[in-house]
């Protein structure tokens, strides 16, 4: 069987529906869009009393709520990388859009540049178990002005798998979208990324992430929307209310995505955190915030929507045994709950720190927790009654064919990272900790992987995309370092 | 002058310690109506208060949604004070203010609402603008609280230009008010390169910065 975890029974998550669905009819949700408000109020939704707050009635909830497609399949480009979000199928990527980077050689946390993204780009492009690319670094080197475009530039540069991203700014999605067909969207009849859409706990929409939702709706990008609430500080201190809080911010973003146009694809994501009430802080990597993932998750599985959520990282500010203990919470519960794709690896600082190195040993703790999730495999082979008796009593079962086809398969193999030795040859080897390990390996991967190849004359179009977008943001070309 | 009683201040601050508003409203008015002086029953009874919680917080005895009660209990203290010291004549405060907000175009405002409650259990008096606030409300308010310190809170990319903006326009206005500024986004670097004159990645470090920029001393 497949093993499962889950927090709320069927009838909790009834409960959790009405709970959301009364609050959206009766206190509504701030929309600072007003294209939106429009849209949403010739829909049968009302104004409630504050500025741009709308009520949306239970009857416009159910009409959108079963438009969504219940899969998304992803391909990145030239199209050989695909992803498939849906059913229990679960996806690992990199933790996005950190301001900073730890350096390896000094341990330094320092604004990360267009180099550490192009590097972690390549690292990420070979790793097993990430299945997709993140925007991951914000290249300090580079204008803020095109901070968004020029990072999934660097990364479409790079790389052929599928990414997920999201703008900066309110005219973020088009010309990134542009970026998207440069790099061959269009002919692979799929999108290649997905844009995160982020509400504002409690039950807000600012004009940027509305503009985006809008935009990728009309594109038929696939539209992340993250509803983040923490608990104690901007939602309730219970992790039921911050479902339902999170829930009632997802639907109604559902419902503006579905009001532009029936069926566009919808994500159902989560970044609920738990709270620090000392140092103020949202903490990422503690064990209520895989179960808040989790909750919130099977909230989308119940509409049926693909499932997102910030797991599998750490708010350690090195390599250390928190960072590790606390991204294999969030990766094993996070495969266990069936959540489609999960962001985070890589992380440090509570999502404000990438780090080459733990990307190597996460892609280890994500290859672990997807062998969890695929659970034990009950049949005659695998009983394999015929073998033990054959082998026992006494016997060992090494040079054996049944050993031969299962041991690779049954067993997950880790890399050079988890170390297996004796004693002897590790302290031979120079003692090192997983951190050094791992970030020997990150250098040689990088070292040794090539970019994939960009097809003939993406190249051109991918910079005549990015400066395109410069031209319009004001952003001369000399400022910015090309691929 | 009729004195605050001693068993009276130790009221008060236990309504604060204890983040009792409906309390704190009623030693308040009861106070005012035996003849002390507004000043006098803030000073005296619930500044010390708010200070105490302030210091427990730091020990680690209590945690935000303690002190954020007290900062709510002493707002419904300043309820009942704040006219009667108008009436009175008299300054609102003799406290530094501080005016805090989160910029134009940004609706992220729970760090912001931190730095304030921080600020006020340090003994800082604030005036809170709120969220998406534009720049020449932030240059607007300083001006009429005579605010020694503008605070303005960003958390996205894309809104902390208009941290630049309430630089400019306090320069341009004269304002002796110095202008610090924080966020997710915000580093020192960039609190240089638009001219502020401080920045603060904690809460913590934002009373540390205010208190230091108002010995005189310049942001390190």
């Amino acid at each position: 069987m497949m093993p499962t975890f889950r927090v709320l029974s069927d009838d909790e998550m009834v409960q959790v529906h009405e709970a959301s669905v009364r609050l959206l009819g009766k206190t509504g949700v701030r929309v600072e869009h007003e294209g939106a408000r429009k849209m949403l109020l010739k829909a049968g939704a009302t104004k409630a009393k504050g500025p741009d707050i709308i009520k949306i009635p239970e009857t416009l909830v159910e009409e959108c709520m079963d438009l969504a497609p219940s899969g998304i399949t992803l391909k990145g480009r030239g199209g050989k990388r695909e992803v498939v979000l849906e059913g229990d199928r679960v996806n690992f990527n990199p933790g996005s859009a950190a301001m900073f980077i730890r350096d390896y050689e000094t341990y330094d946390i320092r604004p990360s540049t267009t180099e550490d993204l192009r590097r972690f780009v390549l690292l990420t492009d070979a790793l097993e178990f990430m299945a997709m690319q993140s925007t991951a670094l914000v290249a300090s080197d580079v204008p803020k002005a095109l901070g968004d475009i020029y990072r999934l530039y660097v990364v479409l540069c790079n790389s052929d798998k599928p990414v997920v991203t999201g703008a900066f700014g309110a005219d973020g999605v088009p010309p990134m979208n542009a970026l998207l067909m440069a790099a061959g969207q269009g002919e692979n009849k799929a999108p290649m990324a997905i844009f995160d859409c982020c509400s504002t706990a409690p039950m807000m929409w600012g004009d940027i992430p509305v503009q985006n939702l809008l935009d990728c709706a009309d594109l038929g990008i696939p539209a992340e929307l993250i509803t983040m609430p923490e608990l104690g500080a901007t939602s309730p201190a219970t992790i039921a209310g911050a479902i339902v809080q999170g829930n009632a911010e997802f639907l109604s973003g559902l419902v503006m995505a579905q009001l532009r146009r029936k069926g566009a694809p919808v994500i159902y994501g989560g970044s609920a955190t738990t709270f620090d009430m000392r140092f103020a802080t949202p903490r990422l990597g503690s064990v209520e915030t895989a179960m808040l993932a989790t909750g919130l998750a099977q909230m989308g599985r119940s509409y049926k929507v693909p499932t997102h959520a910030y797991l599998a990282l750490s708010d350690s500010k090195t390599v250390d045994a928190q960072a590790g203990l606390e991204t294999m919470i969030g990766a094993l519960i996070g495969v266990l709950a069936g959540i489609n794709n999960i962001s985070g690896p890589g992380m440090l600082s509570s999502e404000n720190c990438q780090s080459l190195e733990k990307l190597v040993i996460d892609n280890d703790i994500c290859g672990m927790a997807l062998r969890l999730g695929r659970g034990v495999q009950v049949d005659a082979e695998t009983l394999a009654e015929d073998l033990i008796s054959q082998y026992s009593p006494g016997g060992n079962f090494l040079a054996n064919k049944h050993t031969l086809k299962w041991f690779r398969t049954e067993t997950f193999m880790p890399s050079a990272v988890i170390d297996r030795q004796v004693a002897k040859k590790w302290k031979d080897g120079g003692s090192k900790d997983a951190a050094r390990r791992a970030g020997e390996l990150a250098e040689k991967i990088i070292k040794e992987k090539p970019p994939a190849p960009l097809e003939k004359g993406m190249a051109k179009d991918l910079t005549v995309g990015l400066l395109k977008a410069a031209e319009k943001r004001a952003v001369k070309a000399s400022e910015l370092p090309l691929r | 002058m009729t004195k605050l009683p001693p068993l009276m201040a130790k009221e008060m601050q236990d309504a604060l310690i204890q983040g009792d508003g409906l309390n704190a409203e009623r030693l308040a008015s009861e106070a005012l109506a035996a003849g002390i002086s507004p000043i006098t029953v803030m000073e005296e009874g619930f500044v010390p208060g708010l200070k105490r919680m302030g210091e427990l917080f730091e020990a680690g005895d209590v945690f935000l949604p303690e002190l954020m009660m007290a900062g709510e209990a002493m707002k419904a203290a300043v309820k009942v004070l704040g006219p009667a010291i108008k009436a009175s004549g008299g300054k609102q405060t003799v406290r530094p203010v501080i005016v805090l907000g989160t910029v134009e175009g940004d609706i992220h405002e729970i760090g912001k609402n931190i730095v304030a409650i921080m600020l006020e259990t340090a003994g800082f008096e604030v005036v809170d603008l709120g969220m998406n606030v534009k720049a020449d409300a932030f240059v607007k308010a300083a001006k009429e609280h005579g605010a020694s310190i503008i605070g303005a809170s960003a958390l996205l990319t894309t809104t902390m230009e208009h941290q630049k903006d309430i630089v400019e326009q306090a320069r341009a206005a004269n304002l002796k008010a110095k202008v610090i500024v924080g966020g997710a986004p915000v580093d020192q670097a960039w609190a240089n390169s638009i001219g502020a004159d401080g920045y603060a990645e904690t809460a913590k470090d934002a009373v540390d910065l205010v208190a230091r920029l108002l010995k005189g001393g310049g942001a390190t």
